[in-house]
């Protein structure tokens, strides 16, 4: 698909869903806009994936563009959702960028173990810092959206329009990623680094890039969510979260965008239905769904999507194919 | 040296305990090559299991030292039944996999365990502190050290050794340890690998379920139990190397270690101190301290 098109289906997604938000109760404005802003850190995942590493610490990323939302009006009188957003999503891909170079010499098991570490380490950090609030985290000044001040009758319908908005926005940013000559060569990557580095060009610095795309729209997510829950706490950065994100990316596979945030939103839509009526066995439904799509769908909820000839020429898996230490 | 007693012994006996669990889970992923998230829910369901042992014993008017019995039997019955039920029942049907992806299927699996332990148990807190109770505290250099923590290491050197004799110095072992090297040949010199794998399989849910077992008297147990110690094993077998007994062993003292300098001198870093071992073994030693790096392959 080229650039185009696809900028024109984002901006019909972007128009079709402002104007059913509208017409949506307070309830399923508030679903979407979380399941659309969890969708940007499973993409980040989801890109990841693609491009050959598999991470287990997603949540440091998340957490970090939460942090940075939330500290923003106190530290840089920043009132502006939007540039919060910008905030947390800068601060987010900074550490990446700082990350990437030492954990692009892992691969399979080794890479998703590292960054696990490096999220509990900010977990530890988060929670024993007294100035971020500790364990019981810290609450989040109600956000200005582009001068527009929020109050219980606008809050969440415009937090709903700037989710939808930046959500479509990275999607189509990822599917021209994707579509383009370095978006290719990281599907290469993910099949075998090795004959990608025979051929000339450079693994490592391909897996760089997507793990810094990985960590910027983390923070993206991350300070959205922050926003829209009014709350951060280091629970963000523990790896339970990263899990949970992780399940989403498994159950979307990493062919399509939309299927990212189909996912996302099919496990919000779960999870508030089964805390309301089954809240001690929503693990146990959501545990059973992710060993059924490993088996029957590997390649996850994208895959449901007609492919073209190029993608059914695609390694068939779900995650990185190579495995061991460094690369 | 009043500062320095308390922090090795502190260090010793839960590296003690780290070692009794990370053992299973460094043995299963030796022999499978998965690296178990649900581990740590066996782990739980040992100490569920190990505390409604207990209680029945008591109930039943059995003697006190009887308690520590029903926990090793406690773990055993966990072992044959869990073990065998989710090695051939789900994980036989993911094998051939990458190993992220049984990474995830273990991960499923973790979820779904956590509900299953509240459906039996509920999610009140069972307390069982008698076992350790009976061993009180011993007087050495003017320290005092409990009992049961002197009897947990002495838990774990046996685990250690018994587990390194039986594959080091048995048949049984020479043949696990062939098909580690290479299933396909083993095969096809008349080993039974799926006997193989169930085995090790279930041995290594044992030995989650004898830790699980064997740490419910010095804790309430209740939910939650898993959640920490899944990634507090992973990273003893990520700093001795995936699949090394002696490894296993290395990494927990130096996470026992870890833990209790931050513990004892800087409480501040406790939490991620054990985190921040692990992220700088992996970076110095890729794949852990006792794993040779492997030729790498087009």
């Amino acid at each position: 698909m080229s650039a185009t098109k696809s900028f024109q289906m984002a901006v019909v997604a972007a128009v079709v869903l402002l104007l059913a938000g509208q017409l949506a109760p307070t309830w399923l404005q508030f679903l979407v806009t979380m399941s659309a802003s969890n969708g940007l850190a499973v993409l980040g995942i989801v890109v990841l994936m693609r491009g050959g590493g598999a991470t287990f610490g997603q949540g440091m990323f998340f957490a970090l563009g939460a942090y940075a939302a939330a500290l923003a009006p106190t530290l840089l009188g920043v009132q502006d959702a939007v540039l919060r957003i910008f905030l947390g999503t800068l601060v987010a891909g900074l550490i990446g960028a700082i990350c990437a170079p030492l954990l692009v010499r892992y691969r399979g098991i080794f890479f998703a173990m590292l960054t696990l570490a490096l999220s509990m380490v900010m977990f530890g950090l988060l929670s024993k810092s007294s100035a971020l609030g500790g364990s019981d985290g810290i609450n989040i000044v109600k956000p200005t959206v582009l001068g527009m001040a929020l109050h219980s009758g606008n809050a969440e319908y415009v937090l709903y329009c700037l989710t939808v908005v930046v959500s479509v926005a990275a999607g189509w940013l990822v599917s021209v990623y994707w579509n383009s000559a370095a978006g290719l060569m990281a599907l290469a990557v993910r099949g075998n680094p090795l004959r990608v580095e025979y051929l000339g060009a450079s693994a490592r610095r391909s897996l760089g890039t997507s793990f810094v795309i990985c960590a910027l729209l983390g923070g993206a997510s991350g300070s959205i969510t922050a926003q829209a829950l009014g709350h951060v706490e280091p629970n963000f950065a523990n790896w339970t979260t990263s899990g949970e994100l992780v399940f989403v990316a498994v159950l979307a596979g990493y062919r399509r965008v939309p299927a990212v945030f189909a996912a996302s939103l099919l496990l919000e839509i779960v999870r508030s239905f089964s805390n309301l009526y089954f809240p001690n066995t929503w693990q146990l439904a959501l545990g059973t769904f992710m060993l059924l799509v490993i088996m029957f769908r590997p390649e996850g909820l994208g895959s449901l999507w007609p492919a073209s000839g190029r993608r059914k020429a695609e390694p068939a898996l779900a995650v990185p194919s190579v495995t061991g230490g460094q690369s | 040296m009043q500062i320095v007693f308390p922090i090795v012994i502190d260090a010793v006996a839960y590296a003690s305990w780290l070692f009794i669990v990370s053992l299973g889970m460094t043995l299963v992923f030796g022999v499978l090559k998965i690296l178990n998230m649900a581990h740590g829910s066996v782990y739980a369901i040992g100490a569920y299991a190990a505390a409604t042992a207990v209680a029945l014993a008591a109930a039943l008017g059995l003697p006190p030292a009887f308690s520590l019995v029903a926990m090793l039997l406690s773990a055993v019955a966990v072992a044959v039944t869990v073990g065998p039920l989710l090695e051939r029942g789900l994980l036989a049907r993911y094998y051939g996999r990458d190993e992220v992806v049984l990474l995830l299927v273990t991960y499923a699996l973790f979820l779904m365990l956590e509900d299953v332990t509240k459906l039996i148990w509920g999610v009140n807190p069972y307390y069982v502190s008698e076992p350790a109770q009976l061993f009180g505290n011993v007087l050495f250099a003017g320290m005092r050290i409990g009992g049961y923590d002197l009897f947990l290491m002495v838990l774990a050197a046996v685990c250690g050794l018994i587990t390194w004799y039986v594959l080091n110095r048995t048949t049984s072992g020479k043949i696990v340890l062939a098909v580690i090297h290479n299933p396909e040949m083993s095969a096809s010199m008349g080993v039974n690998i799926q006997r193989v794998y169930v085995v090790a399989f279930t041995v290594g849910v044992f030995l989650a379920a004898l830790g699980g077992a064997f740490t419910a008297p010095m804790i309430s147990v209740q939910p939650g139990l898993s959640v920490s110690v899944i990634i507090i094993s992973f990273a003893v077998v990520i700093i001795g190397g995936l699949g090394s007994i002696q490894g296993a062993a290395v990494g927990a003292l130096v996470v026992g270690v870890a833990r209790s300098l931050a513990v004892h001198l800087l409480p501040e870093i406790e939490l991620f101190s054990i985190y921040l071992v692990m992220a700088a073994v992996l970076i110095f030693r890729p794949e852990g301290l006792f794993q040779s790096v492997k030729a790498r392959l087009i």
